[in-house]
């Protein structure tokens, strides 16, 4: 009997080895183990040995079970292990091929410029004015010091629609309306917007561009506080590193005027062909707010103070980015347009 | 204003300063020098030689050879072409090895022949532009005067080693129109003295009075008028030094008598005018409106017609000037001239603008009265002429002038304080400083009280308020030294308004969807104008378009989304995918001004998903533009209500085109473009929208509170229906939601079939519903009672269940 049992666990052993998938292994097992196989069979037939041979007899088949249910589990892991090996196998992919496409747009280079621009105003306690583009002579021109008949307002530099409306030729009415609105409060503004000349387009002039203008009413507004304001402008649009200038000009709505000069960011001051060998570049024009401006809103210009900027966005994308043509602004070309995609620093 | 440094330097101390160096000085205090030009150019070589004889060529009918003298022991052979060289005269000869502007050197060489040891040359030769060479020498070689010595510097003889600063002029400065004008600035700058030009001159017995009569019939248009009375006068070639200041300032010499004219015109800024005595014929100037309808031939031989508003000088008779403009054909100083009547006037500023504008004319006469002469020195130039007619041109003055003179000549008073300059500055500038400044620029001032009380002169027409000396102290004590400071806070809090806010959020929705954002014209053609529109008005045109194609308000942005798609599909861009936001322009507001709506609009064309190795591709269409416009409304909290209705708009596609309507109101549509308008666009399957960003942006949505996430299971029940085909979707969905059931929480369409399975004309349409409870399991009972209330209501309105 001792050797029928070897026998079997031999044979068991044997298909065990020989099995190569789980289906074939759980044959062996129902086979040799299960309630019905020879093992069980020979279980079975203890009663006909001694009472001696008995205890012994059982301690033997028991070890051959356990011994064969553990070479089962473990062949059963190994061909479950081979199995997911198979599987992983198969499921292996070329990683290098490329991504399914997300496609995401952008802004626009001058809305990017405007952003960012409202972005820094806004963190300095300013607000965004907004106004039409269509607008009264009077507050394109005459609100702002430039009365009928001034030789800075040529009915050939703007577009008129009729004697008393045209497209504005600046942001500036904005101004006008909010000191009007606010009838003598404090004003702290930027007004980005489109606005219009009587330009050929070219690579350097387009009869639209954007224009963003910076307002602050209050008493006690110092010229210091223009340069101080302009500098910020400046290191935010162009880094940390650049300066300013102001220089004497002339603009009708204010007094004084300054055009203000950026040090050159491509050469940093030392002179190159963006800057034309001077090291700065003109950005914008500046002043402090005439005091016919400041009266005609209903500000008395004895008591308040203020200053205005007018910058233009595409000169500041052109500079910026590197752009050396306007009428990119405007093409719409989706292999310009798709370049302002990604963050900056 | 150009200015020769040359000249300056008669009224100026500018020795020992580099042309650079004052050019940045001047820019830097308040006047842009645009350009620093050399005259000389870099020339070498060139002298002064005298034409000892003149034969033809041998070989060339147009050419001379020439003996000429250079001051050398030996005459040198040159070969010119010139019609007018000839032998005796002093020309200017480039001698071998001599370098001429453009890059052109002078050699030794044969001509047909003949050696040519350099060049005769013309003032074009040396660089100065041909509508300046005088007209005598304006075909051939330049002539110089006879006691010219031969081999000595030419440049330095023609004035050529000089520098000119190119200054751009705001308007404010028109005081810089002149070389004092420029002295008084450089003297200010470099703190130092000007130097007036000395008027001194032995006048005759003869009173110009006795010689002429003046009368003025409106002062208020020219409230100043002298006139100087100069007899025997030779008219000929100014000096040449005289000739190339001119030249310098960028006017052309003619003869003596213009040429001072013109020089004092750019010596003081006051325009002069030279009659000649004979042909006025009447002894007699009076300055008038001009008649309506009233004739002129003007100095270029130009006949024009004048209006009673403009302004003219006659001889009692008919007019011989347009004041302030330009002289009359009939009363020109010619060859012949000897009595020369030198006005000197001032005329109002609009007036002269009107009339120049009038008669498309403009001078440097005009431009200058435009801007305001100088009150104080109307008559000094007067005087300047009479010196200048008498030294230069052989005159003899006649005793006085004849006047009439109304004008205001008193210095503009401005009163401010220091404190005041220096709280708006932001700075601190001590009064001594200020003092020195204002002293600098010539200005009377005295300290008094606490206040600065400045007498401007006239010349500084500009001056007017206190704001005005605030710029000079701080353009004169320098901008550099302002410091930089940020404004006291006040009480503003800064930020965006919710409309703003949401207008970003849109644009993020827009490019979080894979647009780019585009930037058009407002304006654009008649016929564009309305394409698409969401709502057609009254248009509004422009008084004077540059160009038909943009010559008026868009009302649709749609047309130029359009434009740029098919520009881009036809640099090989198959795929495009754009948005716009910007303003239409519908009819008139009562302020006049038309009601400006920001839209925001779309344009979808070519392929919208790519993913081309594993095989997934799809073109846009109806459904992906819809998708973009829901995920708007999504992220704004209008998804609930929004409806879309099938809609006709002229130029899309009559079965793929919606309205879009936000609380039962139209405010945008989608669709495909008409298969005609993308031909003619050359574009293929393309799909727009254009929404009322305005109206949109302004429906105000709850606040945002938080509805506890589920925490018992929904159950689904799916319903099929046959339907016509031109039931849509979107009128069962409401049937259902309309069916009175609270447990009801979505519809969803998960299936559309329409092919052969289905009767002509069917279709089938399946729809997923969602009940749900937030407060219990529903049981199998109460969902099979709710969903047959939508049954029973599908079946109401005739939808056929299958």
């Amino acid at each position: 009997m001792e050797q029928q049992l070897k026998q079997l666990e031999q044979e068991a052993l044997a298909r065990i080895e020989a099995a190569v998938s789980l289906k074939e292994l759980n044959d062996v097992r129902v086979a040799y183990l299960g309630k019905k196989g020879p093992i069980t069979d020979l279980l079975k037939g203890m009663g006909k040995l001694s009472a001696e041979e008995r205890p012994k007899m059982g301690a033997l088949v028991n070890t051959v079970r356990e011994n064969l249910t553990d070479v089962l589990t473990a062949k059963s892991a190994a061909l479950e292990e081979a199995a997911i090996q198979e599987q992983l196998e198969k499921e292996s992919i070329d990683v290098t091929l490329p991504g399914a496409k997300v496609q995401i747009g952008n802004r626009h280079p001058l809305t990017r410029v405007i952003e960012e621009i409202e972005d820094l105003f806004v963190s300095m306690g300013y607000e965004i004015a907004e106004g039409p583009e269509v607008e009264k002579d009077y507050y394109n021109f005459e609100a702002l010091n430039l009365p009928k008949g001034h030789p800075a307002r040529d009915m050939q530099d703007s577009f008129y629609i009729s004697e008393e409306i045209l497209l504005r030729t600046h942001t500036s009415p904005v101004q006008a309306r909010t000191m009007e609105a606010k009838k003598g409060e404090p004003i702290r503004i930027i007004c980005p917007g489109k606005v219009f000349r009587r330009d050929t387009d070219d690579a350097t002039h387009s009869h639209q561009f954007m224009q963003i203008e910076g307002l602050v009413i209050g008493d006690n507004i110092r010229m210091s506080d223009l340069k101080g304001t302009l500098d910020a402008l400046a290191k935010k649009m162009f880094g940390a590193e650049r300066e300013i200038r102001l220089r004497p000009s002339f603009f009708p709505f204010t007094e004084p005027s300054v055009e203000v000069d950026v040090s050159c960011h491509k050469c940093g001051g030392a002179g190159c062909n963006v800057c034309k060998k001077t090291g700065w570049i003109e950005i914008l024009g500046a002043g402090m707010v005439h005091p016919n401006v400041l009266e005609m809103a209903g500000y008395d210009s004895k008591k308040v103070s203020g200053f205005a900027f007018g910058i233009g966005a595409e000169r500041i994308a052109m500079l910026k980015y590197g752009v050396d043509d306007i009428r990119h602004f405007y093409t719409n070309d989706v292999r310009f347009l798709s370049q302002f995609h990604r963050s900056e620093g | 204003m150009l200015v020769s440094l040359k000249w300056l330097s008669q009224y100026v101390d500018i020795e020992g300063l580099a042309p650079e160096e004052l050019a940045e000085k001047i820019t830097r205090s308040g006047i842009e020098v645009d350009a620093v030009i050399d005259r000389a150019q870099g020339m070498t070589n060139i002298v002064v030689g005298h034409v000892v004889s003149k034969e033809k060529h041998p070989e060339a009918d147009k050419l001379n050879v020439c003996q000429v003298d250079v001051g050398e022991e030996s005459l040198q052979q040159i070969v010119c072409g010139a019609p007018n060289v000839d032998a005796g005269q002093k020309v200017i000869v480039a001698r071998p090895g001599a370098k001429l502007p453009g890059g052109i050197k002078i050699k030794k060489a044969k001509l047909r022949g003949q050696e040519s040891n350099g060049m005769i040359c013309s003032l074009q030769e040396l660089g100065i532009e041909g509508r300046l060479v005088p007209k005598a020498y304006a075909e051939g070689i330049y002539v110089l005067p006879e006691d010219s010595v031969p081999g000595t510097d030419a440049l330095e003889l023609l004035g050529l080693r000089d520098t000119v600063l190119e200054l751009g002029l705001t308007p404010n400065r028109s005081d810089a129109l002149s070389m004092l004008g420029v002295a008084y600035e450089v003297a200010a700058i470099l703190s130092t003295e000007v130097k007036l030009p000395e008027i001194n001159y032995t006048a005759s017995a003869e009173k110009a009075q006795d010689k002429l009569s003046l009368r003025v019939e409106d002062t208020a248009v020219n409230p100043l008028y002298a006139a100087k009375v100069v007899k025997n006068v030779k008219v000929a070639e100014s000096p040449l030094w005289l000739q190339h200041y001119l030249m310098a300032a960028g006017v052309r010499p003619h003869n003596n008598v213009v040429d001072i004219t013109n020089y004092i015109l750019m010596e003081y800024g006051q325009p002069l005018h030279a009659f000649d005595y004979d042909s006025l014929g009447t002894g007699e100037i009076v300055t008038r409106h001009a008649a309506e309808g009233e004739k002129i031939t003007t100095l270029d031989d130009q006949e024009r017609t004048l209006q009673a508003h403009n302004f003219v000088i006659t001889n009692g008779k008919e007019p011989v000037a347009v004041a302030g403009v330009m002289g009359g054909a009939n009363s020109e100083v010619s060859d012949e001239t000897t009595t020369v009547v030198i006005e000197s006037a001032y005329f109002a500023g609009q007036s002269v603008r009107r009339t120049s504008k009038d008669l498309g004319l403009r001078s440097d006469s005009s431009a200058r009265f435009e801007k305001g002469v100088d009150p104080n020195r109307v008559i000094p130039a007067a005087e300047r002429a009479a010196q200048l007619l008498s030294e230069l041109a052989g005159g003899e003055v006649l005793e006085g002038t004849v006047l009439v003179d109304e004008l205001d000549k008193t210095p503009a008073r401005v009163v401010v304080s220091p404190d005041f300059i220096n709280t708006r500055l932001g700075m601190k500038i001590s009064l001594e400083d200020m003092l020195s400044i204002l002293e600098r620029l010539q200005f009377e001032v005295e300290a008094a009280n606490g206040l600065l009380i400045i007498d401007v002169p006239t010349r500084r027409q500009d001056i007017k308020i206190e704001e005005d000396i605030v710029e000079e102290i701080a353009r004169l004590f320098g901008y550099d030294e302002i410091p930089t400071t940020l404004p006291e806070s006040g009480e503003q809090v800064g930020g965006l308004t919710a409309y703003q806010e949401k207008r970003r959020i849109v644009r993020n929705v827009m490019e979080g969807a894979g647009l780019f954002q585009a930037v058009t014209y407002s304006l654009t053609s008649a016929a564009a104008s309305q394409k698409y529109a969401l709502k057609a008005e009254e248009t509004t045109k422009l008084l004077m378009p540059m160009s038909e194609e943009r010559s008026i308000l868009r009302q649709s942005l749609i047309p130029h989304l359009v434009e740029a798609a098919a520009y881009n599909v036809a640099r090989q861009i198959d795929s495009v995918a754009l948005y716009e936001i910007g303003s239409v322009f519908l009819g008139q507001t009562a302020e006049g001004l038309p009601f400006e709506e920001e839209h925001l609009s779309l344009v979808l064309t070519g392929k919208w998903t790519d993913n081309a190795w594993q095989g997934e591709k799809k073109q846009v269409d109806f459904f992906v533009a819809k998708g973009i416009v829901e995920a708007v409304f999504a992220k704004l909290g209008l998804t609930e209500r929004v409806s879309y209705v099938k809609a006709s708009v002229d130029g899309l596609h009559p079965g793929r085109t919606a309205h879009v309507l936000l609380d039962g109101g139209v405010v945008g549509l989608i669709g495909q473009l008409h298969p005609a308008e993308q031909k003619q666009a050359g574009v293929k399957e393309t799909y727009v929208a254009e929404l009322d960003l305005l109206s949109i942006l302004n429906a105000s949505t709850e606040e945002l509170v938080y509805t506890p996430v589920p925490r018992f299971p929904a159950m689904t029940r799916d319903i099929a229906l046959e339907l016509d085909r031109t039931t849509t979707a979107g009128e069962i969905a409401e049937i259902i939601k309309g069916a009175g059931t609270k447990l009801l929480k979505d519809v969803k369409v998960f299936d559309v079939y329409e092919g052969e399975k289905m009767a002509p004309g069917k279709k089938s349409v399946a729809f997923s519903l969602t009940y749900f409870d937030p407060e219990r399991t529903l049981t199998d009972e109460e969902v099979v009672a709710a969903h047959n209330k939508v049954l029973k209501a599908l079946e109401a309105a005739g939808a056929e269940i299958r």
